[in-house]
């Protein structure tokens, strides 16, 4: 399992992919970076006399964490889409089919292999923050929560992309169908922001994968969040095993 | 019996209403090679997926060296080495890097992965290009890639899925010297549906059509069915038709030339000798005199022609 983990990452730094991603990602997210940090010198004077008023964690850790979720979005699906698509495209699976390998490590290996990439980006993007505490003091407690949710949701994007990736040979419909379903599941509680009221929209809400980041970037932990993108990871990767071992019988 | 690696009971597989493979039965045992010949669409890749677990059987059991495939996959996979049709490669990979991982997740202990990796390197003839990647590598490299990639983990038994196809002469011999290497130490299934190469290269030989069984037999027993009774004999100053046909055992003549003959016998009865001391004391002027031999090809179209009557 940790063999195939290792054998895709390996792989994935092999090819240019990898490393555009975490250039590109990087350049955008500094110029984002940089632009915080330009409004906050505005307002720093304005707000420097309220009491209570929000510090720069808020006003430029929180905004970047943001940012970088809506862009992980979109890079996230070109990641996941080649994870079993393009090996049976290559019809190289049989190789990982015939050795003593369970589904269930296939999968979990190649889970493992992308999400520590993405950690790995996800490390140099809190770098831009931390940054921060050479000049000035931050709110580590709110940084480690929103970071804990940025981890957590890159979970839940691979396992879905993961899964999407399984059903089908073709590594560009992967992409789009992983990328439509997260955007979806994104903005699903917009219609739950109109009808506060109602049980589908409660139910819509609870489903977003945006909603319960929020919550974490605004430093509130609760185990509910938690537990909704553990529910969402574990639910797609068991999802992938089952299609893995279908396949066999089909 | 202990002795068999492989023991396949009734397998049978089949997709939506068509019968893939149906109620195939065999035994491997050590040290054999077994050739899987059948015309295209029989069900030969079939049977190898089923016998390498990439796919389920639906009735029927595979048993690999005292393991089930199906209860205790797992511990069966750890014997069998397969070689699909399309090598399955990493091709960003180097040659030394690919089969490192492949020996790795056949679980051959980190200590030995560097000896296992170097031996099989030399066999298949590797030695040249173990820093390269695979995917500069010509199609007879990356199928030695291939068959490395089955045998890393010293599995009792090896299947190669048309191991020859799309390889030039050159490395078509290459590659067979290298199956028969490798059948020296492991049993090896080989399907195929180039007739010579079973004849160069298998113990065994089963002939499948469209999904059934039609023929298993020892490549011996095959040889004697392709062992036809006729001979080949060219005469310069031949004698009337009537004289040869009055050989004792000759029950046929034919005349297919001015000077050559065939002559049919009955299989108990060979005239050969008789022909020959004939054809000195009468002064016929022997040239040629040869068995008929049926091609492997004949024996097969016979038997494939046969199913399909019956």
């Amino acid at each position: 399992m940790l063999i195939l983990a290792k054998n895709e990452l390996y792989r994935l730094f092999l090819s240019p992919l990898a490393w555009i991603i975490l250039a590109l990602s990087q350049l955008i997210l500094a110029y984002l970076f940089l632009t915080h940090i330009d409004y906050f010198n505005q307002i720093q004077a304005k707000i420097a006399t309220i009491p209570g008023a929000p510090g720069i964690t808020e006003l430029i850790a929180m905004p970047l964490l943001n940012n970088a979720a809506t862009l992980l979005l979109l890079i996230s699906p070109l990641l996941t889409m080649r994870l079993i698509a393009e090996e049976r495209r290559n019809e190289s699976l049989p190789l990982l089919l015939s050795a003593p390998l369970s589904s269930s490590e296939v999968v979990l290996g190649k889970f493992l292999g992308t999400f520590s990439f993405l950690l790995l980006l996800l490390l140099l993007i809190s770098l831009m923050p931390l940054s921060l505490s050479i000049g000035s003091q931050l709110d580590f407690g709110l940084l480690a929560s929103g970071l804990v949710g940025l981890a957590l949701l890159l979970s839940s994007f691979t396992a879905i992309g993961l899964f999407l990736s399984s059903l089908t040979k073709q590594p560009t419909i992967a992409a789009m169908t992983t990328f439509s379903t997260l955007f979806l599941l994104w903005i699903i509680d917009w219609a739950g922001n109109t009808q506060l009221t109602s049980d589908s929209s409660s139910l819509f809400s609870w489903l977003s994968l945006l909603r319960h980041y929020e919550t974490l970037l605004q430093g509130d932990v609760h185990s509910s969040d938690l537990a909704y993108y553990v529910i969402i990871s574990v639910t797609f990767l068991v999802l992938t095993i089952r299609r893995l071992d279908s396949e066999r019988l089909n | 019996m202990s002795t068999a690696l492989l023991k396949v009971n009734q397998l049978s597989r089949s997709f939506g209403n068509h019968l893939a493979v149906n109620a195939l039965s065999f035994n491997l045992n050590k040290g054999e090679v077994l050739g899987f010949l059948g015309p295209n669409g029989a069900g030969k890749s079939t049977t190898m997926k089923m016998l390498s677990g990439n796919l389920a059987p639906s009735h029927g059991e595979i048993i690999i060296n005292g393991y089930d495939l199906l209860t205790e996959a797992k511990q069966a996979k750890k014997h069998i080495g397969y070689l699909p049709e399309q090598p399955p490669l990493y091709k960003e990979l180097t040659v030394k890097e690919f089969l490192v991982f492949c020996a790795q997740i056949n679980q051959i202990p980190s200590k030995k992965s560097n000896s296992a990796v170097d031996t099989v390197i030399e066999r298949c003839g590797l030695t040249d290009v173990t820093q390269r990647l695979i995917a500069n590598l010509s199609k007879g490299y990356q199928q030695r890639v291939g068959i490395a990639q089955a045998i890393i983990h010293s599995p009792a038994v090896v299947i190669l899925d048309e191991p020859t196809s799309g390889l030039d002469p050159i490395q078509i011999r290459e590659i067979r010297h290298l199956i028969r290497d490798i059948a020296s130490e492991h049993s090896v299934i080989l399907s195929t549906h180039i007739l010579p190469e079973v004849q160069m290269l298998c113990d065994q030989v089963q002939i499948i059509n469209q999904g059934q069984l039609v023929l298993s037999d020892t490549i011996d027993g095959l040889c004697q069915q392709m062992q036809s009774s006729s001979l080949l004999v060219e005469l310069l100053s031949p004698p009337a038709l009537i004289t040869l046909n009055n050989i004792v055992g000759v029950t046929n003549v034919k005349q297919l030339g001015q000077n050559l003959f065939q002559l049919h016998y009955s299989p108990d009865n060979n005239p050969t000798d008789a022909i020959v001391s004939l054809a000195v004391t009468q002064q016929w002027q022997l040239r040629q005199l040869s068995p008929e031999h049926h091609s492997l090809e004949d024996v097969f179209m016979k038997i494939i022609k046969n199913e399909q009557v019956a």
